[in-house]
């Protein structure tokens, strides 16, 4: 057997597919967070229960009313963001005056109702969702075997991460989310609604997290706590990354998730606290982060 | 910050001339129900109010009066129920030595985890407690002496100075009495310090505290240690309560369920956190034979908290004409 560093090929090879998994699901939750904190101002704590949510939308689509993983990758999200939007409009936007940590507290709250709700009925325990079928099995690569969906989920998620950075970099409406970024006042004054801008922008973000939940469902169980504990890796991220880029969220993500999955190879006992301590040490020789403008 | 409630604004109402006698009135009466309490009340419950009433006003003590939100507390609370557990039940310590060892560790860690945070502010500060204390809880999960999912369990509870037998429940619930009277008097003193008096500065301008000379930082760590200290006795006190430590005490949860508390009840206020503490316990208790999950409610008590009474309970009652009466005064 080939050996790297006194590790089987097909071990190390494993583990980094596992870290580019992770990395695929740190990317997109990071990437929707910088996107809502960058208009709103508003660190959404929810995001964690919103990819959750998009699990289970996934999930009770198939059991109740029989609808496939492809019609769900659409629907799923389109649920969330939804849900996201009426959240954002009858209670959120009430906060944006504010001090920015009354935004985390609320989505916070709103991430433990949430959960909570879902424990109260579908229980503490994971469900299994059947990838579909057409991405079933998997491929010899010669050093490996790649499980297709594992493939589709780095595929998917990096054309999303990069559709979404057109979207914001290239487009009229990107332009005007950046701007009123920049200054929401002055780009109201030129007519451009920005409240509904600021809906948008939430039930994007809280979207692409229910994305990432339909696309999880397969690789992890369906439960209703699979979010809130991604969600504190997630932020650990979003520090190493700084909060002011948009393609610094998504590399980071993926190049995180790599750290970690690398970790489980040479030091195991590591690997749940790699990502907190790589934040650390980023703290203190570059607090605004690697990708951040501000200090 | 928040509309005011009532038709007349009370922002103006003067204090009664004598508003200083009745609020030492109220204090008294407060301490003489706390002391016949345990005659009517169940003691474990109680101490564990008194417990999770310090920790909540340690928490305050951060973000109340220094503007710092803290989503890593779980930490120094659940960190020194384990450090005073361990000395106690391992070592042979008495409760005494073991919870000062629980404080001297909280202090440690509040210095670590501090001089990291504070290197960003608001939200980001939030943000790296929270990942920061979930490292803490990896650590508790994987080290030998915390025995992982078991946590340390029976541990005894021992003479108080050799001498008092806190096994006997009274003897207990005086000691834990006494320790969150100190802590809360301790408190009192730190927030009308002239150290005190910076960290609100600091609070309100953060930048003018920085031209006028002073090292924000460093006054920022001194608050941070200072709490974490304080949570610290909390959490060494509730292991020889319930004599065990486990891992629910440093989950984010217990992060979040402070934060609850010290909100419901009213950021800023030394009253406050104490009400929202026996709130939130109470309602624990009282949910804890149903199994509708606390967690719901919890969560819908943050939404509301946050979007209808950001002052909280004693907050909005400290804004109201009897409140101002009386010279209550909230510090946000």
């Amino acid at each position: 057997m080939t050996m790297i560093f006194g590790i089987p090929v097909q071990a190390l090879m494993g583990q980094l597919l596992v870290g580019l998994i992770n990395g695929s699901f740190y990317a997109l939750l990071s990437l929707g967070l910088a996107v809502i904190f960058g208009l709103l101002r508003v660190i959404n704590f929810a995001h964690g229960a919103q990819y959750m949510l998009g699990a289970f939308a996934a999930l009770l689509l198939l059991t109740v009313g029989g609808i496939n993983y492809w019609l769900a990758l659409i629907l799923a999200p389109l649920f969330v963001g939804l849900f996201a939007a009426l959240v954002e409009k009858t209670m959120l936007s009430r906060l944006y005056k504010l001090d920015p940590l009354y935004g985390l507290l609320f989505t916070f709250g709103l991430a433990l109702a949430i959960e909570g709700t879902f424990r109260y009925f579908f229980g503490a325990s994971g469900k299994p969702y059947a990838p579909p079928a057409q991405l079933t099995g998997a491929v010899n690569l010669g050093f490996m075997f790649l499980p297709i969906y594992r493939g589709w989920v780095v595929i998917a998620s990096l054309a999303v991460c990069i559709a979404v950075w057109l979207l914001i970099e290239k487009t009229k409406l990107g332009a005007y989310l950046r701007a009123a970024t920049e200054n929401p006042t002055l780009v109201q004054a030129f007519g451009v609604n920005v409240p509904l801008l600021l809906t948008l922008t939430y039930a994007l973000g809280a979207g692409l997290a229910g994305f990432a939940g339909v696309l999880a469902a397969p690789v992890y169980q369906v439960s209703p706590l699979m979010g809130s504990n991604l969600i504190i890796i997630v932020f650990a991220v979003v520090v190493v990354g700084g909060m002011g880029s948009i393609l610094g969220a998504i590399v980071t993500g993926y190049m995180l998730g790599v750290v970690e999955g690398l970790t489980k190879v040479f030091y195991p006992e590591a690997s749940n606290i790699v990502i907190f301590v790589i934040m650390a040490i980023v703290l203190i020789l570059r607090p605004a982060g690697l990708f951040g403008k501000d200090a | 910050m928040a509309a005011k409630s009532g038709p007349i604004p009370t922002d103006h109402v003067a204090a009664h001339p004598r508003a200083g006698q009745a609020q030492l009135l109220l204090v008294a009466l407060a301490l003489a129900g706390l002391v016949v309490a345990p005659m009517f009340l169940y003691p474990i419950f109680l101490m564990k109010l008194l417990a999770f009433a310090l920790f909540a006003s340690a928490f305050n003590l951060l973000l109340g009066y220094t503007g710092l939100l803290s989503f890593g507390h779980a930490t120094f609370f659940g960190g020194a129920a384990y450090f005073t557990a361990h000395a106690v039940k391992v070592w042979g310590w008495s409760p005494e030595a073991g919870i000062l060892l629980g404080v001297a560790g909280a202090a440690l860690l509040g210095l670590v985890m501090g001089a990291i945070a504070i290197r960003r502010q608001g939200i980001y500060f939030a943000m790296i407690t929270l990942a920061l204390s979930q490292m803490f809880f990896f650590f508790c999960l994987q080290a030998p002496f915390t025995h992982g999912e078991d946590g340390i369990q029976s541990v005894p509870r021992g003479h108080l100075f050799g001498l008092i037998d806190l096994n006997r429940p009274m003897n207990m619930y005086y000691f834990v009495l006494a320790v969150f009277v100190l802590g809360l008097l301790i408190i009192r003193r730190f927030v009308n310090s002239p150290f005190g008096m910076i960290l609100k500065s600091i609070r309100e301008n953060e930048s003018r505290a920085i031209s006028l000379g002073y090292s924000v930082q460093r006054y920022k760590l001194g608050a941070f240690v200072m709490s974490a200290a304080l949570a610290g006795l909390a959490g060494g006190v509730k292991a020889l309560i319930f004599q065990f430590a486990t891992l629910t005490d440093v989950t984010w949860q217990m992060s979040g369920e402070v934060i609850l508390m010290t909100l419901l009840g009213g950021i800023g206020t030394l009253l406050g956190p104490i009400v929202g503490a026996g709130l939130v316990v109470s309602l624990q208790n009282y949910l804890a034979t149903s199994d509708f999950p606390v967690t719901i409610i919890t969560g819908v008590v943050f939404m509301v908290c946050v979007l209808l009474f950001r002052r909280g309970l004693v907050g909005e009652f400290f804004a109201t004409r009897l409140g101002r009466k009386l010279g209550f005064r909230s510090e946000s």
